[in-house]
């Protein structure tokens, strides 16, 4: 295994892996900036992001000088949304991959330890997670039950846990499983846990890690598009802001109301973009192949 | 071969059976049913509501209600719509298959098509301003938010330029007087296509069979091919169809190309990185000193290899890609099941909704067999005793 330092200086070598990271920390700063100008800068009645209200204009109102992004149909202040949304995607984001990635490399790691049944149970479940389909099936399920962020990460951590992540996890364990030192760690006298958590699941875990970028950038796609379509119990974040847009009939006539849908739809791809990028970077250092020589 | 293929449909059915039942449970243990509108009525009798009950077999045990349940679906009865409401969901559903059937594969042929071909060619030309540009370029679309991007190409296409129909899957007015209903001249055009397609492809496959083309052979291949094609057209045009049908592929454009922009980048970035593991290889090495040319190395030795873990992650993408074709559907008006799925969601048919759901259940696992079973068949390393020799 190499040393952490011995990872950054080849995902450096990757460019689309470090702009993906510039890009995730510029929205971090972004993100963190809210608690700051909400209790110090800005008027709370004014700038709430969901109930908020500027009596002085009418709204929308294009960007100004109170209201660098403009405000949305109902008078809140587009920036402040935005800036309120990025703490919480992040939140959903994270949780939901760490979850996916958490659940599904000890799933993948037992699976490939003990094999038989544990192994075939585990992959045929894979097999038809894989098979459902997540946004019409939380669509169904969110017409039901109004699902807030946090059970909805939770929920979409468990669906991608325990499907395709588990399977490539599997076959990394497997490779892993049959070096010489897991042998001499039985015959030192280490018992199964043990040898799963100290040896096996150490050496996935760069693979994981990659996963789990992939898994941010679906979590939050997934949650922007039923936000769009108005299936969830969430106050305000990216999606729900072109719901917002869409529902009050703004977004027949892009040009002349570009606020109301352009900056949350360009911090969605730019923040998926971002992790993806990293994750693409990441399997350079996971990959020794994709390395150039 | 035949061991493997009847092992697979053997686990396509307990899939199916599992999918079904897991859709049952799942929206039995929601709250709230429509069923209690009439069942916690208090205008209705005490007595009344005990029939009720009855003759709606919520009386009886639920694994007795779920036995039922799939009894009723076999045999093809899956209720009544709430919000269509004396259509059977079979009919509406039946109704509804055939345009995301026809919308799902047009798109992801292309867009598989579309990043081979772009994979191909920038893992080719690694670190070269196409690859990064490529690179980037895709993953902004892969990672789009499709309803958006589907509004800005609806905006772009049909509402500044003009050049193709805003949304729908015809354009009523033109449809008012057409002897035919839609789906009639819809099925005949996929049955036209699918015909004309298989006749090129046996043209160019019993032409390009020998080891050398020429460039006459490749003439005639073009030629047989329009051919084929024009009398195609002829026939539609003589039966009076032609206007019809060529009103559903303009209406079929916007759709199809936005499925394609979401879709490529996974085959692209896939494709390159196959690819460059391909490249490195000693037999391209070989080709390379031998002397062929370098579209012939690149085509026929490095891409051909790098083919088959895209295809097998094309199997793992349809999924992803059946909710980019249900979001797409919902945001162009498009009659397919996702639009149905979505509508029903929204309006609380359960009855359609939970229809319409399995029913994308098993279009997926059939599309998932199609695509194993094409995966076997092009990767000889494959056993067929059983289980694939390399798993994962």
């Amino acid at each position: 295994m190499r040393s952490l330092a011995q990872h950054w200086a080849i995902f450096r070598e990757s460019r689309i892996g470090i702009a993906g990271l510039v890009v995730i920390v510029c929205f971090g700063v972004f993100g963190m900036m809210w608690p700051l100008m909400f209790r110090n800068v800005w008027d709370p009645n004014v700038y709430h992001p969901v109930v908020g209200f500027d009596p002085t204009m009418m709204h929308p109102a294009a960007p100004c000088r109170g209201h660098l992004l403009g405000t949305d149909p109902i008078g809140r202040d587009i920036l402040a949304q935005l800036m309120f949304s990025t703490g919480r995607e992040f939140l959903l984001g994270v949780l939901s991959a760490m979850i996916s990635v958490v659940v599904g490399t000890f799933i993948g790691a037992m699976a490939a330890y003990y094999g038989g049944f544990t192994d075939a149970f585990f992959m045929r479940l894979a097999d038809i997670v894989m098979l459902f389909p997540f946004v019409p099936l939380l669509v169904v399920v969110g017409s039901l039950v109004r699902l807030d962020m946090f059970s909805f990460a939770i929920i979409l951590g468990f669906l991608e846990a325990f499907g395709g992540i588990t399977i490539i996890l599997k076959a990394q364990a497997l490779q892993v499983k049959v070096r010489p030192y897991i042998d001499a760690a039985k015959v030192a006298g280490g018992d199964d846990l043990h040898i799963i958590r100290s040896h096996i699941i150490p050496n996935v875990l760069p693979l994981s890690f990659l996963y789990m970028m992939f898994n941010v950038t679906a979590a939050i796609l997934s949650e922007a598009t039923l936000s769009f379509f108005g299936v969830l119990n969430i106050d305000m974040s990216w999606g729900m802001m072109i719901h917002t847009a869409e529902t009050a009939g703004y977004l027949f006539d892009y040009g002349r109301y570009w606020w109301l849908w352009l900056p949350s739809g360009l911090a969605i791809t730019l923040f998926c973009a971002a992790f993806y990028m990293v994750g693409r970077g990441l399997d350079e250092v996971v990959n020794p192949r994709l390395r150039k020589r | 071969m035949r061991r493997y293929v009847l092992g697979r449909v053997g686990q396509l059915v307990i899939t199916l059976f599992i999918y079904i039942a897991l859709v049952y449970f799942l929206l039995q243990a929601m709250p709230g049913d429509i069923s209690m509108i009439y069942l916690q009525n208090p205008r209705i009798p005490q007595a009344a509501r005990e029939e009720l009950k009855k003759q709606l077999g919520l009386d009886q045990p639920p694994i007795v209600q779920f036995l039922s349940y799939i009894r009723n679906f076999f045999t093809g009865n899956l209720g009544v719509s709430f919000s269509q409401y004396p259509r059977p969901v079979w009919d509406i559903l039946l109704e509804r298959l055939p345009r995301t059937l026809v919308l799902f594969i047009t798109a992801n042929a292309l867009s598989f098509y579309v990043g081979f071909m772009l994979g191909r060619v920038i893992a080719w030309r690694r670190g070269a301003t196409v690859d990064h540009a490529a690179t980037v370029v895709g993953i902004a679309f892969w990672t789009a938010f499709y309803p958006l991007l589907s509004l800005i190409l609806i905006w772009l296409f049909a509402y500044t330029l003009k050049w193709l129909p805003l949304n729908q899957f015809i354009e009523p007015s033109l449809w008012v007087y057409a002897p035919w209903p839609s789906n009639t001249v819809f099925g005949y055009m996929v049955f036209g296509i699918a015909v004309i397609s298989i006749a090129v492809f046996a043209i160019l496959w019993s032409l390009g069979r020998g080891q050398r083309k020429t460039g006459r052979k490749i003439g005639l291949a073009w030629a047989l091919s329009a051919g084929v094609f024009a009398a195609g057209l002829g026939v539609a045009a003589s039966a009076g169809m032609l206007v019809y049908m060529w009103d559903i592929v303009r209406h079929m454009v916007l759709p199809v190309v936005t499925l394609t922009l979401i879709n490529f980048a996974g085959t692209m970035l896939l494709m390159r990185d196959s690819m460059l593991e391909t490249v490195e290889e000693d037999y391209v090495m070989a080709a390379r000193a031998k002397g062929l040319p370098d579209a012939v190395v690149r085509d026929r030795y490095a891409a051909r290899n790098a083919l088959l873990p895209t295809v097998t992650s094309l199997v793992l993408s349809l999924a992803a890609s059946m909710s980019g074709g249900l979001v797409t559907e919902t945001m162009f008006s498009w009659p397919g099941l996702g639009q149905v799925l979505f509508r029903s969601a929204l309006a609380n048919d359960y009855p359609l909704a939970t229809g319409a759901l399995v029913f994308t259940g098993i279009f997926l696992l059939i599309a998932h067999f199609v695509a194993d079973m094409l995966y076997a068949a092009l990767d000889p390393r494959i056993s067929y005793g059983g289980e694939p020799v390399a798993e994962g």
